[in-house]
């Protein structure tokens, strides 16, 4: 069995936050990623960031990773790192399962774990979603930025978040026409700096349409969309058919929480986190002493707040097995601020409301 | 319906520019930053003090256009591509526009390109006078062009066919 | 199916690679995955599903989704959205549910 002091499962940008704050306070850490490169989904952002300096603004997503890899080596000799590893189970006694590659299966005991699994691409149901060509919004991006290769020619997107809004415009400077957004609610749901920037493109977005279906036989062929009312019903008559080879489904990420429930924290289903997420005290320790969790596992938000998350979950996650730093409190305090600095407006507010449903007062751990 | 469709209206884009005679005394940026998130490069890259967004990164942009010297180092800082430069000291008949442009190809000076406004319809063929891609305005390229002042406030982008 | 050029990136290729797809010959480059270099080559059919056989393609590209699973090798479920191209691999629709070998 592999000792392990501090855990980090998942090396995306919460995790490596996470291993960057544990390690300069003095605890060893093991980061388990199960991709062969870290940085998680920072690799194919090639927009620039929002947010402060502190959390990397108007730097590419892509460039983040080594600017926190370089970081993160200034503890090397506190840090291991071990990609092609899935955690696969966590027990009751402290034990985790772990898979390296497809066929070394071990098990792993550490004082403390800091979980940072991130999101996953929600689904949209409608005739024949299922058909070849239609994909996760996020799938397209890896394709195309990670892997340089074109998903299709015409391409509708679903969705006008911001993963619908950034992807669409970087589908165009892949050499790539987006015919159309859309999204079923009322108005935009991301940044509107974004959707200015896709609209003087000439990319309609269309708000209260949905997919009414997906037509093809072996892969997509033809999309119909129609209106909804503002009861999300579809409006009969109001049907337009689009002639993609693409469908681009971005409607949302929902929490990967599957490590969570197996080890038995509390969980509750919030709607504006977008999935269920572990109940949690201020420093991100869940139910289940010395189970920390950030990042998008606690809820979906931008990759900007999982940084300032996975900062805050490893300094107290060290603290919490013995290497409370003199500065803790300052430091504590500079990322509390950060994040409600990033929370404090109109998107933030709703992720705030959320927050408040899971946070369990007045249980101070450290 | 600037929610619904990701245009502004005339009268907010209006409310953006600075008066002509400042546009008309030599290049001033264009803040296109209308609803509240949390963001702040613009005021950080500035090294004239000539946005503002204050303690609260959420709040909206103000520019100083007596600050602003039109150097257009926001323009490739702003992660929503939000800012443009307008100059109307170079000539009384037509205006100069720096907007970021990060698509292929890039154009070269003495090109002529479509200009587009808001919502990417083409209003007129216009002149591309500079093309500004250097290191620091890490991938983003700030193209200026020349346009017709009739549409001064209306052109917003441009399109460049490939060769 | 290939991005020629692009503002912001510029992709390294590593060495072409040969392996096979249902029999036929096919190229792809070292450092991509099985489901990139497939989907480069123009095919989008990567499998069929268990019960009404209608066509698969992958989806979420990040190992989650099980959308894109290939027999590859002689083995059975591999994530091909996940999974490095190597040469001489023999990569196959899947049938089914697949068997352990």
């Amino acid at each position: 069995m592999k000792q392990a002091e501090l855990l980090i499962i998942g090396g995306g940008p919460a995790g490596l936050c996470a291993a960057i704050s544990a390690a300069s306070s003095g605890a060893s850490v093991l980061v388990a990623e199960r991709n062969k490169n870290l940085g998680g989904q920072l690799v194919k952002q090639t927009h620039m960031f929002f947010g402060s300096e502190k959390q990397y603004a108007s730097t590419r997503g892509i460039d983040i990773t080594g600017i926190l890899l370089h970081e993160l080596n200034k503890y090397k000799e506190n840090v291991e790192i071990m990609t092609d590893t899935t955690i696969v189970g966590m027990f009751e006694d402290g034990v985790v399962t772990a898979l390296h590659k497809e066929d070394n299966y071990f098990k792993i005991k550490p004082n403390a774990v800091v979980v940072a699994t991130g999101a996953f691409e929600k689904a949209l149901a409608f005739p024949n979603n299922d058909l070849p060509g239609i994909y996760g919004a996020g799938a397209v991006q890896t394709l195309m930025n990670v892997y340089g290769v074109k998903p299709g020619n015409k391409v509708l997107m679903v969705g006008a978040g911001n993963i619908g809004l950034i992807v669409s415009y970087q589908l165009m400077q892949a050499g790539v026409q987006v015919v159309a957004i859309l999204d079923a609610a009322p108005k935009i749901g991301g940044y509107l700096v974004h959707a200015s920037k896709i609209r003087r493109m000439g990319v309609p977005i269309l708000t209260s349409h949905t997919v009414k279906k997906a037509i093809g036989k072996e892969f997509l062929e033809k999309a119909i969309v129609c209106q909804v009312d503002d009861k999300f019903n579809q409006v009969e008559g109001t049907e337009m058919e689009f002639d993609v080879d693409v469908m681009c489904i971005s409607v949302g990420l929902t929490p990967l929480n599957e490590l969570l429930s197996m080890r038995g924290c509390q969980m509750k289903y919030v709607p504006q986190l977008s999935g269920m997420v572990p109940l949690r005290n201020d420093n991100y320790e869940t139910s289940i002493e010395n189970v920390f969790a950030a990042g998008d596992t606690t809820g979906v938000e931008e990759a900007s707040a999982a940084m300032v998350e996975g900062y805050l979950a490893g300094l107290c996650a060290a603290a919490k097995i013995g290497h409370m730093t003199d500065d803790f409190e300052e430091r504590k305090n500079d990322y509390v601020k950060q994040l409600e600095s990033l929370r404090s407006g109109p998107v933030g507010k709703h992720i705030l409301s959320g927050i408040e449903q899971i946070v369990i007062k007045g249980e101070q751990y450290v | 319906m600037f929610e619904k469709t990701g245009i502004p209206s005339e009268e907010m884009i209006m409310g953006k520019f600075p008066p002509i005679e400042r546009i008309n005394k030599g290049p001033v940026a264009v803040v296109e930053c209308y609803k509240e998130i949390p963001c702040n490069p613009c005021e950080t890259a500035c090294r004239f003090n000539a946005i503002t967004i204050g303690e609260d990164i959420n709040n909206i942009p103000v520019l100083s256009k007596d600050n602003c010297t039109g150097c257009a180092i926001c323009l490739s800082k702003c992660p929503g591509l939000a800012i443009m430069v307008i100059d109307g000291s170079k000539s009384d008949t037509t205006v100069q526009v720096k907007l970021p442009y990060e698509f292929l190809p890039l154009p070269t000076a003495g090109e002529i390109v479509k200009g587009l406004d808001r919502e990417g319809r083409n209003l007129a063929d216009v002149k591309v006078i500079q093309v500004q891609n250097p290191k620091s305005f890490d991938r983003t390229p700030v193209v200026t062009i020349e346009a017709d002042r009739s549409i001064m406030y209306k052109i917003r982008n441009i399109r460049t066919e490939a060769k | 199916m290939r991005i020629e050029q692009h503002p912001i990136l510029q992709f390294q290729k590593g060495k072409k690679l040969k392996f096979t797809f249902n029999g036929e010959e096919v190229e792809g480059f070292d450092g991509e995955t099985i489901a990139a270099a497939l989907h480069a080559a123009g095919v989008k059919v990567l499998g069929r599903s268990l019960f009404l056989h209608r066509p698969r393609g992958f989806y979420c590209a990040i190992g989650n989704c099980s959308s894109c699973l290939m027999t590859v090798n002689g083995r059975a479920n591999v994530k091909t959205c996940v999974t490095d191209l190597e040469e001489g691999m023999v990569v196959e629709t899947q049938e089914g549910k697949g068997v352990i070998i």
